[in-house]
């Protein structure tokens, strides 16, 4: 297996606080791959480097062999990295449909900007798409109500959705099961494994170690800004560096969402 | 209890309704039409121009501002720009009567050329920064006005006098300004419902997100502001035609500014009537005072409390107030009836989340227990 997603030697700091030093991560095409660390080791610092929200001090990010370095959001969406947020973050003034169709609007632009720019939003193959993600996260009943009236559940929901309407190669998710109620966490994680199964690749950071343990296929531990360790679940679960930086205290319970 | 009849009734209740939305509209633009044929009065058809002239403005503005979250109080920039485009070539190229207007689509270019520069730099820093930005090349433009070389500094520009004769003198001003103020509303409502200003009004709610979805933010709100900052720039070169006079300190008026925010807001910033039902209200409104209390920094005031009205009493404005009202009594209404067939758009908010209709297993999973 390739990796699908690297970054190499990625390095920053924000004032004086270096969040990231050397860090290096890959995930392999075709896996769901989970991130973990205590808070402030560089999980989310990570995710917004590769997306686009920062920029690098130094090194690297690759999808697929194509260097996507320091490219801005909506470019790097195009390439194909679909992302959520740790808290969410959907249109909260457009209705849920509304909120598809705007993930759309990339892959509907057709070519040149200027190719009819008052042309309707949302054509029906569009909206039948939608609808069907939708179904397939369970939010269908919502699509003419307005985002802010979802619950919290319903809207993560609504966030994998959108991220989802351009078929993006990689998935990035940050605390998909975070303030969810444990229903709808397996919910989400069965999704995922559908997804993953139809070719979908996944990065997810996540506190809920039962979360993560039984669906990643691989786990790479951030302490310190810096990847100590990768492996499957079993490895990870047992490895002292990580129990050390770690999975003492979050087994205990004590890392509460 | 038979429940039949009430559905044919709500299916005829759904096609009155589905037709009372053009049928208003039609009947409003006929009455706008025929408006200076009823009324000759000349004060009245000078209201009528002066308010159709904010009607155009306070759209143009909400197509952007409205639309984008950005609030910009640096408009006037292409009023005045606009006033004194038409101006000085009106001068240079000594054009007389009525061929003027045909002057209006070069003012529009040439504001519109002016939102270029200002837009690529007022539009790299968030909203807040915006606005001030917005404020300060204001001020710049006006100092221009006042001390370029060909700008007739203190002195501005003013138009020929007596272009036709004084039978009906407003009407010409008149239709130009509704065939502004109608298109620019016309485009606003192409532009809400097409991708373009779905991606707008995807900005105002989160610019970040929307950029991690392959909207091209920079490229959206500078596109809104040209052509926003462009109609603006017809409206003010039509304003100097009818006025008659451009000075520094009335086509950059920071007044305008103002005006056109509080009209925005007063009706339903970022709504597409509201906006308009504003500026129908509050320049006759300001004009009847201005004739009411002669002193002068009367209406100002009055302009300033009703700014804080606004914002204390009705902070989203009219139209989505009205809104909301009109959506809870008739949920109410229908939750007196008893009736199951509530309507189907947005629950209200604050209600327990209603486990969705689809059939798939995941439907259970998003009710109630969500935090």
């Amino acid at each position: 297996m390739t990796a699908l997603l690297r970054t190499a030697g990625v390095t920053k700091a924000f004032g004086g606080v270096q969040a990231l030093r050397e860090c290096t991560v890959e995930v392999a095409e075709g896996s769901i791959a989970g991130l973990i660390g205590p808070n402030g080791s560089g999980k989310t610092t990570l995710f917004n480097i590769i997306t686009g929200y920062e920029r690098v001090d130094r090194g690297e990010v690759w999808l697929g062999g194509r260097p996507i370095t320091n490219h801005p959001p909506d470019r790097v969406f195009a390439a194909g990295i679909g992302r959520t947020f740790q808290l969410t973050r959907v249109f909260s003034r457009l209705t849920v449909m509304e909120n598809m169709i705007v993930a759309a609007q990339h892959a509907e632009r057709g070519h040149g900007w200027l190719r009819n720019p008052l042309a309707r939003a949302g054509g029906p193959a569009t909206r039948r798409r939608a609808g069907e993600l939708l179904e397939f996260t369970g939010i269908a009943g919502h699509a003419g109500a307005l985002a802010e009236t979802l619950s919290y559940g319903q809207r993560k929901l609504l966030e994998l959705s959108y991220v989802l309407m351009a078929d993006p190669a990689i998935v990035l998710l940050d605390e998909p099961a975070g303030g969810v109620n444990p229903t709808l966490i397996t919910t989400i994680a069965d999704r995922i494994r559908q997804l993953n199964e139809q070719g979908t690749t996944f990065l997810i950071v996540e506190h809920n170690m039962d979360f993560v343990m039984g669906l990643c296929h691989q786990v790479t531990v951030l302490d310190y800004g810096t990847a100590v360790v990768t492996g499957p679940p079993g490895v990870i679960r047992t490895d002292p560096r990580v129990l050390d930086a770690y999975l003492g205290t979050a087994e205990d319970g004590d890392e509460a969402p | 209890m038979s429940p039949p009849p009430a559905a044919p009734r709500a299916i005829r209740s759904a096609r009155v309704a589905r037709l009372a939305r053009p049928g208003a509209l039609l009947a409003l633009l006929v009455i706008a039409a025929v408006f200076p044929l009823v009324v000759t009065n000349a004060l009245d058809t000078q209201f009528a121009v002066d308010t159709l002239i904010y009607v155009a403005a306070v759209a143009a503005w909400n197509l952007f501002s409205g639309y984008s979250g950005y609030i910009s109080l640096g408009h006037a920039v292409f009023f005045g720009s606009g006033a004194y485009t038409v101006g000085l070539l009106t001068e240079h190229w000594k054009v007389a009567g009525g061929t003027i207007f045909w002057l209006l689509p070069l003012a529009g270019l040439v504001a519109a050329a002016i939102a270029v520069p200002f837009g690529l730099i007022a539009l790299r820093v968030r909203r807040h920064t915006f606005v001030v930005i917005t404020i300060a090349i204001f001020f710049i433009f006006q100092l221009l006005a006042y001390n370029l070389s060909f700008t007739g500094g203190n002195q501005g520009i003013s138009s020929p006098f007596f272009l036709w004769s004084a039978q009906n003198y407003n009407n010409p001003f008149y239709y130009v300004a509704l065939i502004l103020a109608v298109g620019t509303i016309a485009l606003s409502w192409l532009i809400r419902h097409s991708r373009f200003g779905l991606q707008l009004l995807a900005i105002r709610d989160d610019e970040d997100r929307a950029r991690g979805l392959g909207v091209r933010a920079m490229r959206v709100k500078l596109a809104a502001f040209v052509i926003s900052g462009g109609i603006t720039g017809m409206v003010g070169g039509l304003w100097w035609f009818f006025i008659g006079q451009a000075l520094p300190e009335t086509a950059f008026n920071p007044i305008f500014d103002v005006t056109v925010a509080l009209m925005a807001f007063l009706g339903g910033f970022g709504t597409l009537a509201g906006p308009v039902l504003g500026a129908l209200i509050l320049e006759p409104l300001q004009q009847w005072v201005a004739i009411t209390f002669t002193n002068g920094y009367t209406g100002e005031i009055a302009l300033g409390v009703l700014f804080l009205l606004v914002i204390l009493v009705l902070p989203r404005g009219i139209v989505p107030t009205g809104r909301e009202l009109a959506t809870s009594w008739q949920a109410r209404r229908t939750r007196r009836r008893g009736g199951p067939g509530a309507p189907s758009g947005a629950a209200p908010p604050g209600s327990p989340a209603v486990p969705s209709p689809s059939p798939s297993g995941a439907s259970s999973a998003s009710g109630g227990g969500v935090q």
